[in-house]
């Protein structure tokens, strides 16, 4: 093995061992230490609220791209009040949870990586310590649970906006029969294809912030490792969510037929 | 004895940076820790209060080994220090006010009238008051390190810890800040614990100083004995000569 291929590796597992540590001690402090709800609803309006113009606007336009090229295919094999059904499930199960994590990951995952990393070079996340305060009850439960609560209602949104633009281009643009249209997308879209999407962004939501804030806590010091901490925790988490989301898929539909 | 080091040696990337440092602080002892820029001071100092862990060696703080300690362990241990650091390390996401009830915030044992009250309290006895509503960002040097010491003596910790309290300073905020140091140790009666290359600000506020030299302690003697002494590494030391002369040409 190269020393450029062991520095990678030895990277990539110290990596995994201080999110993994990142995780016992976020567990360790939700069931031993009451998180304080302020922090954690003011992290909620900042994830939740000033995402969302961001969120619809991915869901609204992915919708109505997929109604798009679903129907020209779909047009072939005269199969045209399909199209929202296709939309509904793939925006329900797939597009919805993995775009809008995505979109947040960017937004969400570089400002905490850039704020606590800031902290850190400032010594801020020091003084929080001295004045015997964890970082981690501090600055990362609030962000990891609102982040949890927050995503699947991010995605819930994205998905209904898109899934409704899909229908007006569907009906306006295209031409295709409103009611058979909506009848084949409530036909064939089953809970379980919601279920899978809420579930999938649930777990997404705790990529980003386990990502966001490790790259923060452990940002190198000066303002070009802040810089470094915020790209890595926006790569690192969408790699993260693009892998997560194939396993996600095989088991949820192992255990959501 | 209220701190006790022990031996303890730190590298940083394989760079000794302590290299077996052993010294013990009485309680109610105002001491400073001199020694050049790089020379590990401030690392000495986290070590104290354990951000930093000795890599060899044993750090006691009221007679406990705070360097087996782990980070949720350590939380009541750092209940008994006050830190003021070097840039003041003020939270820029909150008001003075906030910043400086950060901990009687926390601990939720107070009304917020009297949280007021107690922040008016500190805010007056660093000469600050009528700031409470204002950002870090609209502070002066000087002002934020007033306010970071506000926020570490408002909760009356038994050990208060200065990071290079006048660095960054002009003569007259440091001799500000030095006064209100004095003042602070005798008000609050705590051992002080100061780490400074500025000796004018030393032989102030300090009743005890310890020099670092090349990772250990080198001396340990009252300020005048320090001034007066006649060894060359400390004599240089204080007098601020260097053994390297650089030729500039004109």
């Amino acid at each position: 093995m190269t020393s450029s291929a062991k520095q990678f590796a030895l990277e990539w597992f110290s990596g995994l061992g201080r999110g993994a540590a990142l995780c016992r001690d976020i567990f360790a402090s939700i069931f031993k230490i009451k998180p304080v709800w302020r922090d954690v609803l003011y992290q909620m309006y900042f994830i939740g609220v000033k995402s969302q113009s961001v969120v619809t606007i991915t869901g609204a336009f992915t919708g109505m791209v997929l109604c798009a090229q679903t129907y020209f295919q779909f047009h072939k094999v005269k199969m045209d009040t399909a199209t929202l059904a296709v939309v509904s499930v793939g925006m329900g199960s797939e597009l919805g949870p993995v775009l809008t994590s995505l979109m947040v990951a960017g937004r969400v995952g570089a400002a905490i990586a850039a704020e606590l990393g800031t902290m850190r070079v400032t010594e801020q996340i020091d003084a929080l310590r001295t004045l015997a305060t964890h970082p981690v009850d501090f600055l990362v439960v609030p962000r990891f649970l609102a982040m949890l609560l927050v995503m699947p209602l991010l995605t819930a949104g994205s998905v209904v906006v898109g899934i409704f633009a899909a229908f007006l281009v569907g009906v306006c643009l295209l031409g295709i029969n409103p009611t058979y249209l909506w009848y084949n997308m409530i036909h064939y879209t089953n809970m379980d294809d919601v279920m899978t999407g809420m579930i999938k962004t649930f777990v997404f939501g705790g990529i980003i912030a386990v990502i966001a804030c490790d790259k923060g806590l452990n940002c190198p010091q000066g303002a070009e490792g802040v810089g470094r901490a915020t790209t890595e925790a926006v790569v690192y988490s969408s790699i993260t969510i693009l892998i997560s989301n194939f396993f996600l898929t095989l088991v949820l539909n192992r255990l959501l037929p | 004895m209220i701190i006790e080091v022990r031996d303890v040696k730190k590298n940083f990337d394989g760079v000794p940076v302590l290299q077996g440092v052993t010294f013990s602080i009485e309680k109610g002892e105002a001491v400073v820790i001199i020694g050049v820029s790089g020379g590990g001071k401030s690392v000495l100092l986290k070590h104290l209060v354990g951000l930093l862990a000795p890599d060899q060696g044993e750090v006691l703080v009221g007679g406990v080994d705070i360097a087996c300690l782990n980070e949720r362990e350590l939380l009541p241990v750092r209940r008994q220090f006050g830190m003021l650091f070097q840039g003041a390390a003020l939270f820029d996401s909150m008001t003075v006010e906030d910043n400086i009830a950060f901990v009687l915030n926390r601990e939720g044992r107070f009304t917020s009238g009297e949280i007021a009250t107690k922040v008016d309290e500190v805010l007056e006895t660093v000469g600050l008051k009528g700031i409470e509503k204002k950002w870090p960002a609209e502070l002066s040097g000087g002002m934020r390190k007033r306010v970071g010491l506000a926020r570490a003596i408002i909760y009356r910790p038994d050990i208060l810890l200065y990071d290079e309290p006048t660095t960054g300073l002009d003569p007259i905020a440091s001799d500000a800040i030095d006064h209100l140091i004095i003042r602070v140790v005798q008000k609050l009666k705590v051992t002080s614990i100061a780490v400074t290359h500025d000796m004018r600000s030393a032989r102030r506020i300090g009743k005890r100083i310890l020099m670092l030299h090349q990772g250990r302690i080198y001396a340990d003697k009252t300020p005048e004995e320090l001034f007066k002494s006649t060894d060359p590494v400390i004599s240089r030391f204080v007098n601020g000569i260097s053994d390297q002369r650089e030729e500039i040409e004109l």
